[in-house]
């Protein structure tokens, strides 16, 4: 049935705000340990659970519903501030969260109701919070809201409610909606209306045309009351205005209120419109700025023509206003998109980038003057769109990292350490897909450097630190790379003990002489562990390789600095994107390469010498060279002149020797498919202008993977050959 | 007016969306007829905004050809959003 399809694609939609609203609470719980005065946290807090509450309510969740109304009691109770914040409150409170977003996960995965495991864990959670709840009020059915909210005064609103034509399809009931609006306040009359309702031939039995206008009795702000309408308001007229019998008591209200410098600030205190109503009208002042080009529009005019303030009140708040120039932030607006929709368009992008490069070829060949100036003209605005469309992608890496500090203060706990986390550069951008795939390695890092970086509070002090450890992530962006750095003032690598281990585990052949970063470089070899306990956390051997690999795959690199007793930072270093890279592109015999552009470093000619010398002098330096001709097996005799692209791979040098070097181009990455997924020299390919087809080669592997085979061949043959 | 005996009709089952279509069909062609309509939804089981719609449509439609449709016997779930949409009078 279509209607079960839809209402899959409402669930869908629920599901995605109601993780924003778990992240929420427990950002805000986070935050409110740091800082229990915190009234807006709480306030916060309280609507994120009030909303995920409400919204589930309309699906009919009765086990989300149930449970979230606990914590919503217990929220609430905080802001009234009849019960203070106290550590084992959030202790109590941040587990819940988790049982919300377990729940939320269920949904996901189509379960409507809860295990009978999940049911037990919520019956145990509901448990530990008895103690906070007052009165023994742990209500497990959501009724109407208790006498919490008697203190504010009750208002009578009217609601003009004209729900989408489609809402019907996507599952929205309207009456649902009257049914929810029920349980926040007395519905005192409700006029229904079927006037839009077409002539009999065109009415579609599948379309709403009904309205309804309800007269709302309620102590609910008014957000609240909008915030029911959440999940339609995009395609509903809905209308929330006082009562006229209301008015009055706004202008006595708002001529009691101080000065304000700004009309909206004035009626948002009042209560008589909500933040997203003042968003909403000052975008339609803008746009009509826009289109007029003249003077602005004032905001109260746009406020009493949209009907949703009367005239009344809007004049006694223009009183209010100070005569200064209206001066407004900038609104933010924001827009969710199925991550698909934008994959597309950027494959299309891609797509159009190949295209032009290649027309870029054709005019160049035949040098039309004229075409080629529009030419330019055309290759500027691809690249605008390029830029633009990869932005859309873009996301702070701050929420990711937020995340965080549960895991600190958790891991901190349960190792008896005290940690504090500091995040610095969380607006950096990157690509999403490339945030989402990097916090697992991070979140590896962090409990990495919780667990044998940061020394117990006794050693700390000994060692005249500070007893309270700090742990640090940093992102910035450096040259078209993203760097997140994980640090900690913790003991630091240390350098004969990683050494030795490597040396016992046979990672390192015995009196090698390393460079102190090739040692520290050994930590993230497999198999390498120096945890003298195995932990729960960590230390058991699989994780700094596996962190390795991952951002290895994600075609980053990583790095350890370490200074003895001071502390360790562990520097991971990212492209922006995954989708497009600037590519140097070569030719070896018929095949084409491409080698991306920030591995190359310069290139050369290969110097005349004998057929089977693996390395070249460069400027005094031996410069060993991979023959891609060989190492891929292309028949054909080398060409007359060979070249040499240089590339740089964690500090060493690497020369590749191809045929031809065919200049700059941007590349739009095609992953190689499962088939192909063993081939680790190889990241992906991509079309070509002319339609043939490239690869890109995988510098890393290609170089580290060369180094084994030859160490290999060394082996293997007799005796040493000079030279 | 009519003088013909009002003639009782009834709706079974669900009376929502995914029916909408199939019962506008077929309480319309109950307008055909001569004489009152009485549509007995003692029968319903759900009633969502769909389903109202169509019993709104069916009624205002009656008006239009001079013959009156009254809903009669509301099992509980019509007679709930009956309740809530306030439109009780459909019932008299």
């Amino acid at each position: 049935m279509s209607a079960d399809d839809d209402m899959r694609e409402a669930l869908e939609t629920f599901v995605t705000e109601a993780r924003d609203l778990v992240q929420g609470l427990e950002d805000g719980l986070l935050e409110l340990e740091g800082n229990p005065a915190a009234d807006e946290t709480v306030n916060t807090l309280f609507r994120a659970a009030h909303t995920l509450k409400g919204s589930a309510g309309l699906f009919g969740l009765d086990h989300l519903v149930s449970f979230t109304h606990v914590v919503e009691t217990i929220l609430g109770a905080l802001r009234e501030g009849t019960l203070p914040v106290s550590p084992g409150l959030v202790s109590a409170l941040l587990p819940c969260a988790d049982h919300i977003s377990a729940m939320v996960l269920g949904l996901a995965e189509g379960r409507l109701e809860s295990t009978d495991r999940e049911a037990d864990d919520g019956a145990r959670l509901i448990a530990t919070l008895a103690p906070y709840l007052s009165d023994g009020a742990a209500p497990v059915t959501a009724g109407p809201r208790a006498t919490e909210e008697a203190a504010t005064t009750t208002r009578m609103w009217r609601l003009a409610l004209r729900f989408g034509r489609d809402c019907l399809r996507n599952g929205m009931d309207p009456l649902s909606f009257l049914r929810y609006l029920a349980t926040i306040g007395t519905v005192t009359d409700v006029v229904t209306s079927a006037e839009g309702m077409p002539d009999l031939d065109e009415m579609d039995p599948e379309t709403c045309y009904l309205a309804f206008e309800v007269q709302l009795l309620t102590a609910a702000p008014k957000a609240e009351i909008e915030g029911v309408f959440e999940f339609v308001r995009d395609e509903s007229d809905i209308r929330i205005v006082p009562a006229d019998d209301q008015v009055d008591l706004y202008v006595k209200a708002i001529r009691a209120m101080p000065e304000s410098d700004r009309l909206g600030d004035v009626l948002l205190s009042s209560g008589v419109v909500t933040e997203l109503e003042l968003v909403e009208a000052l975008r339609i002042q803008e746009q009509r700025k826009k289109l007029g080009g003249a003077e602005a529009v004032p905001l109260g005019t746009i406020l009493v023509e949209q009907g949703i303030v009367p005239r009344p009140i809007v004049d006694a708040a223009l009183n209010r206003q100070r005569k200064t120039a209206e001066i407004r932030s900038q609104d933010t607006q924001t827009i969710r998109i199925d991550a698909a929709r934008l994959d597309k368009l950027i494959d299309l992008v891609g797509e159009l980038v190949i295209a032009q490069s290649s027309t870029g070829v054709g005019t160049a060949a035949s040098g039309g003057h004229q075409s080629s100036e529009a030419q330019g003209e055309v290759m500027r605005l691809v690249d605008e769109v390029r830029h633009s469309a990869l932005s859309l992608r873009m996301v702070p890496i701050g929420t990711t990292l937020r995340r965080f500090e549960r895991v600190v203060r958790d891991v901190g706990m349960e190792l008896g350490k005290d940690v504090v986390l500091v995040i610095t550069g969380g607006d950096a951008e990157m690509d999403k897909a490339l945030v989402e795939r990097i916090s697992d390695p991070l979140l590896h890092l962090v409990r990495n450097s919780l667990d044998h970086g940061v020394e117990p509070a006794e050693e700390r002090t000994r060692h005249g630190k500070a007893s309270r450890g700090t742990l640090r992530i940093n992102a910035y962006h450096d040259a078209g790379n993203i760097v997140i750095e994980v640090g900690d003032d913790g003991r630091g690598l240390d350098r004969e003990r990683i050494l030795a281990k490597a040396t016992d585990r046979g990672l390192v052949a015995p009196g090698a002489t390393l460079t102190d970063a090739e040692i520290f470089d050994l930590i993230f070899e497999p198999g390498f562990s120096t945890a003298e306990a195995v932990s729960n956390l960590s230390g058991r051997g699989v994780g700094m390789d596996v962190v390795r690999r991952n951002v290895t795959a994600l075609r980053g690199s990583i790095e350890v600095e370490t200074t003895r007793g001071a502390g360790t930072t562990i520097r991971i270093r990212l492209p922006l994107t995954l989708a497009i890279i600037d590519g140097f592109l070569v030719g070896v015999g018929q095949s084409s390469f491409i080698v991306p552009l920030d591995r190359v470093t310069e290139c050369v000619e290969l110097p005349q010498g004998p057929l089977n010398r693996d390395c070249m002098n460069l400027r005094g330096e031996v410069l060993p060279f991979i023959r891609l001709r060989s190492l891929f097996g292309i028949p054909g005799e080398p060409a007359q002149r060979q070249n040499v692209v240089i590339v740089e791979q964690s500090g060493l040098r690497t020369g590749l020797v191809v045929d031809a070097l065919l200049g700059e181009l941007q590349t739009v990455i095609k992953p190689l498919g499962v088939l192909f997924s063993k081939v680790d020299c190889i990241s992906g390919s991509t079309i070509l202008g002319d339609g043939g087809i490239a690869l890109i080669l995988d510098v890393g592997p290609l170089v580290t993977g060369h180094s084994e085979r030859e160490y290999a061949r060394q082996l293997r043959r007799p005796a040493p050959v000079g030279g | 007016m009519t003088t013909a005996a009002a003639r009782r009709v009834s709706v079974e089952g669900e009376l929502t969306i995914s029916t909408a279509a199939e019962h506008k069909q077929k309480l319309l062609s109950t307008l055909h007829g001569d004489g009152d309509v009485l549509l007995d939804l003692s029968g319903v089981a759900e009633l969502d905004t769909a389903g109202l719609q169509v019993l709104l449509l069916v009624v205002r439609e009656s008006a239009v050809r001079g013959i009156a449709v009254r809903l009669r016997d509301p099992s509980p779930a019509v007679a709930e959003v009956l309740a809530i949409a306030q439109l009780r009078d459909l019932e008299a």
